[in-house]
């Protein structure tokens, strides 16, 4: 593999650019793999280099329904942080903010890993004493985490609407400084390019029609570009989870549903971090190329549909422009939606199966950005050494049956009511 | 938008009404012994199938009732709405 580096952009300068080698090969399904990885997203990908690094497991297929890039990893809002209060969704997205920290250097792709802060705004006593216990347990957790008074956030985002009138004041906010944001493509990308050269074979466009499961155990994977045989298969689908569960005559604690973001017109740094809003589902980043990035709540209803409708952005503005007032003279640039896997209690599972060979990877509600390295590291040692690692013992499937939910925010089994 | 008609009202917009999930859901009896594994079906378990849906909706700023849809989840299509005693066919 060609190695991206000062002196490699200028030696391909002399040849305009066209000689760089490609990215990653377009292999055809070969006849049997160790390891199927389906999915081609974020997780799919990090699972399959981690395979092949930690694990020395190189004969993996990666299968695509579309192309790489095409999902969620190339549809989120880039937000990266570990600002959770339950140990194990603490400990595990920790672990994921060291990998991020290295990831450019580690994948020889600049993911443009940006530690540039989250604060979320809390605008009541009560929330200010939420936030206040939530930070303690992430301190407990030795995650950073720094409680702001009116004061001290006005500091950081002074074009927020601090007048005396608003709905909803801002009393303060819970802020984790080493939060930030990545270029969510690279990301995909850099994972692609090293899970290539190291021997996994990516495969795009290749559909999965149905599994062949035989005395419990899985025995290969059926595809629109043939049968592949395997003993073990990495789930690694989002949004499609509930679609190939039913292939496997499985029912999971799993709802899709669709949500949607969009940015507005790139305008000069007026943001230099991510920030939520505390009174209504919202939150917003400025890109590196100044387009307001910005999300919230979910369209609300059962859906694939990955195109959403206008009154969820109305909704989700309103409360933007509530927040930061300067919004309202921004044009839209564009919006879009992908499809979530709505978990019962808003944290993933990352699991074996009751089949043999069946690993399991989703429920991660709209939050599965900022996971894909911690995701990947420990499905990879789940597929590998057929048991889970302790970051992600807490992610079981059987959680719901036995009582032991991750409910971090407390909403009960309606994760997607807004 | 999604035009949503209620069996009590007609057509009316998507903002008038909340979603209210799976409308296929049977709560185990009453007074009955029910085992862990029914329980965990009838809270966690869904299908969410890619496809037609049958679902529950509330007129929250109507005639607040709750009524029965039959969408496909895909292209948001609504086939049917029914009353919430009646069977989508």
């Amino acid at each position: 593999m060609q190695k991206y580096s000062i002196f490699s952009l200028i030696k391909n300068a002399f040849s305009n650019h066209e000689k760089w080698d490609l990215a990653w090969k377009d292999p055809s399904p070969k006849k049997e793999y160790d390891v199927v990885i389906i999915g081609g997203g974020g997780h799919g990908l990090a699972t399959a280099y981690y395979l092949a690094k930690e694990h020395n497991i190189t004969n993996v297929a990666i299968i695509e329904k579309g192309w790489i890039g095409g999902g969620n990893i190339g549809r989120n809002t880039t937000i990266i942080r570990s600002n959770f209060m339950y140990d194990d969704n603490a400990r595990f997205n920790e672990f994921g903010m060291n990998l991020w920290r290295n990831m450019s250097q580690e994948l020889n792709f600049n993911v443009m890993f940006s530690p540039r802060g989250i604060i979320n705004l809390a605008h009541s006593d009560a929330q200010m004493n939420t936030y206040a216990r939530r930070g303690n347990s992430m301190r407990l957790n030795g995650i950073d985490a720094i409680l702001l008074n009116r004061e001290e956030v006005k500091k950081i985002i002074p074009m927020a609407d601090f007048s005396e009138n608003v709905r909803y004041p801002i009393f303060g906010g819970l802020a984790q400084p080493s939060a930030g944001t990545a270029r969510h493509d690279a990301v995909a990308w850099g994972y692609a390019r090293q899970a290539d050269s190291m021997g996994v074979d990516i495969i795009q466009n290749c559909e999965v029609t149905g599994f062949d499961v035989s005395g419990g155990k899985i025995q290969g994977v059926r595809t629109s570009r043939g049968d592949i045989k395997t003993k073990k298969i990495g789930l690694c689908v989002a949004g499609s989870t509930n679609v190939l569960a039913e292939k496997l005559n499985m029912t999971l604690p799993i709802e899709t549903h669709l949500l949607q973001a969009c940015v507005s017109e790139p305008v000069k740094p007026v943001l230099d971090g991510v920030v939520t809003f505390g009174a209504g589902h919202f939150y917003i980043s400025q890109s590196d190329k100044g387009e307001m990035v910005m999300g919230g709540d979910l369209d609300g209803y059962n859906s694939y549909a990955q195109k959403g409708n206008l009154p969820t952005i109305q909704h989700v503005l309103t409360g933007g422009i509530a927040l930061f007032p300067f919004l309202s003279r921004l044009k839209m640039l564009r919006t879009w939606g992908g499809i979530m896997d709505m978990s019962m209690d808003g944290s993933p599972i990352i699991d074996k199966t009751h089949i043999e060979g069946l690993y399991l990877n989703c429920g991660w509600c709209y939050g599965g950005f900022k996971s894909v390295p911690s995701s990947g590291w420990t499905f990879a040692h789940t597929i590998a050494q057929d048991r889970v690692h302790e970051l992600n013992e807490g992610f079981s499937l059987n959680r719901f049956s036995k009582g032991y939910l991750l409910d971090e925010k407390g909403l009960g089994t309606k994760t997607w009511i807004s | 938008m999604l035009s949503i008609k209620c069996p009590f009202c007609g057509y009316r917009s998507q903002k008038e009404f909340a979603y209210g999930g799976d409308g296929t859901i049977r709560r185990p009896e009453l007074n009955q012994d029910i085992s862990d594994e029914k329980w965990n079906e009838f809270v966690y378990l869904r299908k969410s199938p890619r496809g037609k849906h049958v679902e529950l909706w509330h007129h929250t700023a109507g005639c607040r009732q709750w009524f029965k849809v039959q969408r496909d989840t895909v292209t948001h299509e609504i086939f049917q709405t029914t009353k919430i005693n009646e069977e989508i066919k």
